[in-house]
């Protein structure tokens, strides 16, 4: 696979972009002209190659600059990257999963060579050449999660796994939906799931957790989410909430095309072999509706999907000022004609 | 009561006297009278093994403190304010042994306040009872300073330290001892709502 790196940027001038490749291999969300909760969890198994399922952790054209983008959170508010004591030993597993994969996956950008506990790993797209002493926290420039965190798309938490529950309790998170690890450290399923409206009625947590807590070594899951945000911005932090909020008041029916952005979360779990945790990446995917709506049933059915959204979770989503613009605007390409199942283009 | 259904607020539930070596109270304002209650069902001698801890706030001047004493605890102390009688919590625990029982009883802040002590010493919170008595402000953090703000009555409320007005939310930290509290009017600066009183 040859891939050129995107040089773009995710604040202040948005020179983000996708090119007609990335469109096309987009994770659309909905396989239906509708949506509501659902414990959506699937196999993480490699199907449809160049697709985002290809690999067990997708890079792509927008890898390095991504990393850049990170690392300006890191530096701008170190409480975005925690771990508890007790989760040491399942950021080194996190690492070890990572290496390992993408060294297998990517030969040509990351190779991993190991001598007993000494380990020399080289990340090309990144300029990096490192030797180290595997579970030696001292021969690292930073802790095991955060260093290979600082290489790596998208935010992933740690989940420890005890009393029949599984606890946050580390994570690097500088790409979110709008939710706070400082805040949730330490808190179970349950009660980061606690803001969710209607899905804890529906059951999808209890059924979800129940299913999580049998996950197995070597059988990771996968589901996908969904928001959205304006401009391509990848910190949707509430720490920063008072920053990118006021941008919402600036969509109209005319420019919501190039402003909005459908932001996708593909989620996977892990269980880690030593510390028994589960890690949750959640890799976040932006496309412009403007980009969008070149997939003609991709943008007709948005538009079902956004017009036809329950007002709580629309508000949840923190879509209710932006909706009618963009229902404005998404309406242009919804002629009403019917649309094929499942996610992919026609 | 509470406003119900928050899943991430601690279920608070009446004290019950446990088995234990030692029994840590810690307890303010209204907090007083739940220790008073599990008195009348505790075993004699009881008492001989506790340590009770108690700001009396709000709650100043109506005889909590004599009636506290008069059950004869092991050691007692009335404190100022919560933030000055904490690190006696903290070196209690760090001195205590198996079989040390932990009671909280009071606002719902200074409950959170001991649990935040409590969790740090290693302490595992599914082991520490919690009675919520009093008053039903909310001890808020912004999420944007990271500053808390005490006894916060109104929706929205005014961070005292950002001062943002603040939508407080539904949504509780245990590490923090804390509910989160966000920018009301962050899509349209300077259209926060006046504040209402909301957590009497």
């Amino acid at each position: 696979m040859t891939i050129e790196f995107n040089t773009e940027t995710f604040r202040g001038d948005f020179t983000y972009h996708n090119s007609a490749e990335a469109i096309a291999r987009f994770p659309f969300p909905f396989p239906e002209d509708k949506y509501m909760y659902s414990v959506n969890i699937e196999p993480h198994v490699s199907f449809r190659p160049g697709s985002v399922y290809e690999h067990p952790f997708d890079v792509d054209e927008h890898y390095v600059s991504e990393v850049a983008d990170r690392a300006l959170v890191l530096n701008e508010d170190p409480l975005r990257s925690q771990s508890l004591p007790h989760m040491n030993l399942a950021g080194w597993d996190l690492l070890e999963l990572l290496m390992t994969n993408l060294s297998e996956s990517y030969p040509q950008w990351f190779e991993l060579h190991q001598d007993g506990d000494r380990w020399h790993w080289i990340n090309r797209p990144l300029g990096i050449d490192d030797t180290f002493t595997f579970l030696d926290n001292t021969t690292l420039p930073y802790g095991p999660m955060e260093y290979i965190m600082r290489q790596t798309q998208g935010d992933y938490a740690l989940l420890d796994q005890r009393d029949d529950n599984l606890w946050m309790d580390a994570g690097v998170i500088t790409t979110q939906a709008d939710w706070s690890l400082d805040f949730d450290i330490g808190m179970n399923f349950m009660e980061w799931h606690g803001p969710v409206p209607l899905a804890h009625e529906l059951g999808v947590f209890e059924r979800a957790l129940k299913f999580l807590l049998n996950l197995r070594q070597g059988q990771p899951v996968r589901r996908l989410n969904w928001t959205m945000t304006v401009h391509p911005r990848l910190d949707t932090s509430p720490e920063n909430y008072a920053k990118w909020g006021v941008d919402r008041a600036t969509v109209t029916p005319e420019n919501a095309g190039e402003y909005m952005y459908l932001r996708v979360e593909l989620q996977s779990l892990w269980r880690l072999p030593r510390s028994n945790a589960i890690v949750f990446p959640i890799r976040c995917y932006l496309i412009s509706l403007q980009d969008l709506v070149t997939i003609p049933k991709w943008g007709r059915r948005l538009h079902r999907v956004l017009r036809d959204l329950p007002d709580e979770l629309a508000d949840y989503k923190g879509l209710t000022m932006t909706r009618p613009s963009v229902l404005q605007y998404l309406s242009q390409f919804d002629d009403g004609a019917q649309t094929s199942a499942g996610t992919f283009p026609d | 009561m509470l406003v119900e259904g928050i899943k991430s607020r601690p279920i608070y539930s009446p004290l019950v006297a446990r088995t234990g070596t030692l029994h840590l109270f810690m307890a303010d304002g209204e907090g007083a009278q739940a220790i008073l209650d599990l008195a009348t069902t505790a075993s004699p001698g009881f008492f001989e093994r506790a340590h009770i801890c108690y700001i009396p706030r709000a709650a100043a001047g109506r005889g909590f403190e004599s009636a506290l004493q008069a059950l004869n605890p092991a050691a007692f102390y009335v404190g100022p304010t919560v933030a000055a009688a904490l690190p006696r919590l903290a070196v209690e625990l760090a001195n205590a042994h198996m079989g040390t029982q932990i009671y909280l009883a009071g606002t719902e802040g200074m409950i959170g306040q001991a649990m935040v002590v409590a969790l740090a010493a290693g302490v595992d919170q599914a082991s520490i009872q919690r009675e919520h008595r009093g008053s039903e402000a909310r001890r808020v953090q912004c999420v944007h300073c990271k500053g808390i703000t005490e006894d916060v009555t109104t929706q929205p409320a005014k961070c005292a330290h950002c001062g943002l007005m603040l939508l407080v939310r539904d949504h509780y930290s245990r590490r923090i001892g804390a509910f989160q509290g966000v920018c009301v009017d962050a899509e349209m600066p300077g259209t926060a709502p006046d504040p209402e009183e909301a957590f009497r």
